[in-house]
């Protein structure tokens, strides 16, 4: 339901954080244009069932709030689902079930976005409600304050229940000692308390705005289709003014190692976790990130990774360890390396040994097979996900959210090709450093005689 | 995200104590009308009598394959709990003449994706290739069926992994909960054991109990396969015999009896959580039972995948006590039952609890509108296609599903006209019948107050 994304974000794995594939499922050809109102359009055709995805993305996300008012872009997620001045609480929702469909809304540190799944011919009603709902809430006391009830059990559940969740929480609030990143996408519990319908309203009239979206609509529907229905209906919607450039505050230089630990009474088998600032695609000057994307896959995205091989396999001395490279992000974001212990190896054994195969990758480098073979998978995998319509959707607008465009997407199989294994060296000599890190250990509960 | 049967891709746990059953994909839905254009089903029998439903697709240049077997963690002789989640986790650990990693390397070099996992009920199998590697990546798939190795080494480091899972929840309240539900719920039959097994039944397991499980479950009287992607009915023929036509004609499996969930229990687990999960189970219905439309219909209104059900309405909407709350129809071979979880700030458990309770009581006494059959017929017609049709892998899985519970090749056609077909008064017949038994009540959090009466 209606729920922020950050989870997935912190659980994917390389495989399925790639970009996306150059081409539509059938070879369609992806098309985008600018309504006169400023809204970015994006089509990508995939004829192979009579369904269409339709989400709109607002690059608006927590990393954007005000001072004081963490939480309030995923509040407002939710707030989008209630009452306009055309449509009653609950219409909307009742015509997308109606009709077959599904719908769902995410929330994330740089974009919102709002999503529905329907035949194609419900297509022009879908992009009626989402222009209605851009500009029409109606927002009362009484709507904000019983969705804000919801929005803090989605706080408890997801974060309050779940120690390894907490953790998480505070080790991004050490790693980042400056940029909005270091806020919870879901809030700090005292300022979600506090959300009320002046932040709620300064908030949408500032953000929802048609030149601050981008519509992406996947599946079997054609692009001039696409164009005929989105003027008649977001192109209504008034431009609103314009945006400044998305200019957050700057982590100031990491020049320390810091740890965060939670010892609690549900935990049994301890874990850490060690992350890094490092650049986005973004961010990065060219190349960079490409190779911070193979680095991760060859140091640890799966069983055939180092960190696998040498820890679970050969020493046995972990249950799992591996790598992730979160690249889709405005701004500079992190590299993480983890681990967990299995019999009666200690979490300290574990740590050296990741330390270590940290170490050798950035002095060492990668060999030209295990580079040839994690691009390979990268390939693979772009491959896999031209089958499923969403997630090529969500591709397209998660980088257009995140400063690229349709080209960067396009283009990004060939830049992957062309990294050398110098440049995967280079990335990790220069920012796996680990006394510029910050490690989070999640341990059991100390007990006399446990 | 939630309702039993998305088949999200991506939705985080489910709110609430997840039942320790409830692992099959609950497939009440039904092709659309809507994916009957795309979507031709060719039954495919090779010259060895293995038979594939195939749903041939060049738009996308690979093939997606999945298969079960019938028999799954019941299958684990007692003492040995956790013996087929473990043989699970060694297809690709080693197969005829290649060790683990010389097996692993062969599969990153054909391309392809390869996992097998077990529900209570079947093992199953699934596999993603490219099209222009499928040679290399179906005869590495052979191997793996037909001649496992069950290396020790291999053995003993999926074990140790496994394991550390089991301590690692030791002190989980989920876990911990979900374990005394099972017990409760399901007594001494197999469906009340953990699929991972405890420290001491890993332990004890050995080689040749894997070999005996495998051969007793990997043969052709419990198998079915879906294949979809870039491979045509002939070529898929000769896979079909090299893959499967050489195994066992009959399983031997161990029989397991049907159960009644026992129900009117209050069950609590105490931990001092800022939010209390809400687990509540009602009778079931049978897969092929007249009553089962009526009772997915049923279902839907109280509390399946949409924002107008009726407990998301008033617990989430109108009174802001829940994220998730929501009711699902398990069905497995030898149980049913319909299941509410919900998760809510503790303080507040007691009246959520009441709130559940009234909205059930409500809809058993009453039924629902005839506004709100209308509109999830409507609803369970159309979601079809869009929750179980939307990528390759999950139409071979969903296709699977279909063989398995034995609805036939057509139908995705039919289904509409089932679902058209139920009357007010059949849903209202449902209602009663489900909704007025004594449910079991699970509660994950402090000690409730005042418990809620219903």
């Amino acid at each position: 339901m209606k729920r922020p994304e950050w989870l997935r974000a912190m659980l994917l794995t390389t495989a399925l954080a790639l970009i996306s594939p150059a081409l539509a499922a059938d070879d369609g050809t992806v098309t985008d244009f600018l309504l006169d109102n400023g809204m970015e359009v994006v089509v990508i055709p995939d004829h192979r069932a009579p369904i269409v995805t339709h989400m709109v993305w607002y690059k608006i996300g927590s990393a954007d709030e005000p001072p004081g008012k963490s939480g309030i872009a995923h509040f407002f997620e939710h707030l989008m689902f209630k009452a306009t001045t055309n449509h009653a609480a609950g219409e909307f929702d009742r015509a997308v079930s109606d009709i077959g469909g599904s719908n769902n809304a995410f929330t994330s540190y740089d974009y919102t976005a709002f999503h529905e799944t329907v035949a194609p011919s419900a297509l022009e009603q879908m992009m009626g409600f989402e222009a209605d709902r851009m500009r029409n809430l109606i927002l009362t006391d009484d709507v904000i304050k019983t969705e804000r009830d919801v929005i803090l059990e989605e706080r408890r559940s997801r974060i309050d229940n779940n120690p390894q969740a907490v953790l998480d929480e505070e080790v991004d609030a050490t790693l980042w000692q400056n940029q909005p990143y270091r806020i919870p996408v879901i809030g700090w519990m005292q300022e979600m308390e506090q959300l009320n319908r002046t932040d709620a309203t300064a908030f949408y009239d500032k953000y929802y705005r048609p030149n601050n979206a981008v519509l992406i609509v996947a599946g079997d529907v054609e692009p001039e289709t696409v164009k005929a229905l989105a003027e008649k209906t977001y192109g209504k919607v008034a431009r609103g003014p314009d945006l400044p450039p998305r200019v957050r505050p700057v982590e100031p230089e990491q020049n320390t190692k810091r740890t965060v630990t939670l010892s609690d009474a549900r935990v049994s088998v301890p874990s850490f976790s060690t992350q890094w600032v490092v650049p986005s695609y973004h961010t990065a000057k060219p190349g960079e990130a490409e190779a911070l994307d193979l680095l991760a896959e060859i140091l640890g995205g799966g069983n055939r990774s180092r960190l696998y091989q040498a820890l679970v396999v050969k020493q046995g001395i972990a249950s799992n360890a591996g790598a992730y490279f979160q690249g889709t992000m405005l701004d500079d974001t992190n590299f993480t390396v983890f681990g967990a212990p299995r019999g009666d190896a200690k979490l300290a054994d574990v740590e050296a040994a990741v330390d270590a195969e940290v170490a050798r990758i950035a002095s060492d480098g990668v060999t030209p097979d295990e580079l040839e073979k994690a691009k390979d998978r990268y390939i693979r995998s772009m491959v896999f996900t031209r089958d499923k319509q969403d997630s090529m959707a969500e591709m397209y607008g998660s980088t257009l959210a995140t400063g690229g465009n349709v080209q960067d997407v396009q283009q990004w199989p060939d830049r992957i090709r062309k990294v050398t294994a110098d440049e995967v060296k280079a990335v990790a000599a220069r920012y796996l450093v680990l006394a510029r890190s910050t490690s989070g250990y999640l341990l059991p509960q100390q007990q006399a005689g446990n | 995200m939630r309702g039993g049967a998305d088949l999200a891709t991506s939705s985080p746990r489910h709110i609430g104590v997840p039942l320790v059953t409830l692992l099959l994909t609950i497939l009440f839905l039904v092709p659309p009308a809507l994916a009957a254009r795309a979507m031709e089903i060719q039954s495919v029998t090779s010259s060895k009598g293995v038979t594939a439903w195939l749903v041939e697709d060049y738009s996308v240049p690979i093939v997606a394959v999945r298969l079960v077997f019938g028999g799954g963690s019941t299958q684990d002789p007692p003492g040995k709990e956790g013996l087929a989640n473990l043989m699970t986790g060694l297809f690709d650990e080693g197969a005829g003449p290649l060790d683990s990693e010389a097996f692993q390397i062969k599969l990153d070099d054909a391309g392809a994706e390869m996992s097998f996992d077990e529900s209570r009920d079947g093992i199953y199998g699934s596999m993603r290739m490219l099209a222009e590697q499928r040679d290399e990546a179906f005869d590495l798939l052979r191997l793996a069926v037909n001649e496992p190795r069950f290396d020790q080494v291999p053995i003993d480091r999926i074990r140790a992994q496994i394991l550390s899972g089991i301590i690692a929840n030791e002190n989980d309240p989920d876990t911990v909960a979900q374990n005394k539900w099972a017990r409760a719920v399901y007594g001494d039959h197999p469906y009340s054991r953990s699929d991972q097994g405890t420290r001491k039944s890993i332990a004890a397991i050995t080689q040749d109990d894997l070999k005996t499980l495998h051969k007793a479950v990997f043969a052709r009287s419990g198998l079915h396969i879906a294949v979809v992607g870039a491979i045509d009915a002939e070529t898929l023929k000769k896979k079909l015999d090299m893959v499967f036509g050489d195994l066992p004609q009959n399983q031997a499996l161990a029989p397991v009896a049907d159960i009644e969930p026992k129900l009117a229990q209050h069950l609590e687990v105490n931990y001092d959580l800022p939010q209390t999960s809400l687990q509540l189970a009602w009778p079931g219905v049978k897969r092929k039972s007249a009553d089962f439309f009526p009772a997915v219909l049923m279902n839907e209104i109280l509390g399946g995948g949409t924002f107008t059900s009726r407990l998301f309405q008033e617990v989430r909407e109108k009174r802001g006590l829940a994220y998730g709350v929501n009711s699902s129809l398990v069905n497995q071979d030898h149980a049913n039952a319909l299941i509410v979880t919900t998760g809510t700030r503790s303080d507040r458990a007691a009246e959520t609890l009441g709130i559940v309770r009234d909205v059930v009581k409500q809809l058993a006494e009453n039924g629902p509108t005839e506004a709100e059959l209308a509109a999830t017929k409507k609803y369970l017609i159309g979601a079809y296609a869009i929750n179980n049709l939307d990528s390759s892998s999950s139409i071979a899985a969903t296709l699977v599903e279909l063989q398995l519970d034995d609805l036939g090749i057509d139908y995705m056609q039919r289904r509409a006209g089932y679902i058209n077909a139920v009357t007010l008064d059949q849903v209202k017949a449902a209602a009663k019948k489900l909704l007025t038994a004594e449910p079991t009540i699970m509660v994950v959090g402090p000690p409730l107050a005042g418990a809620g009466k219903g």
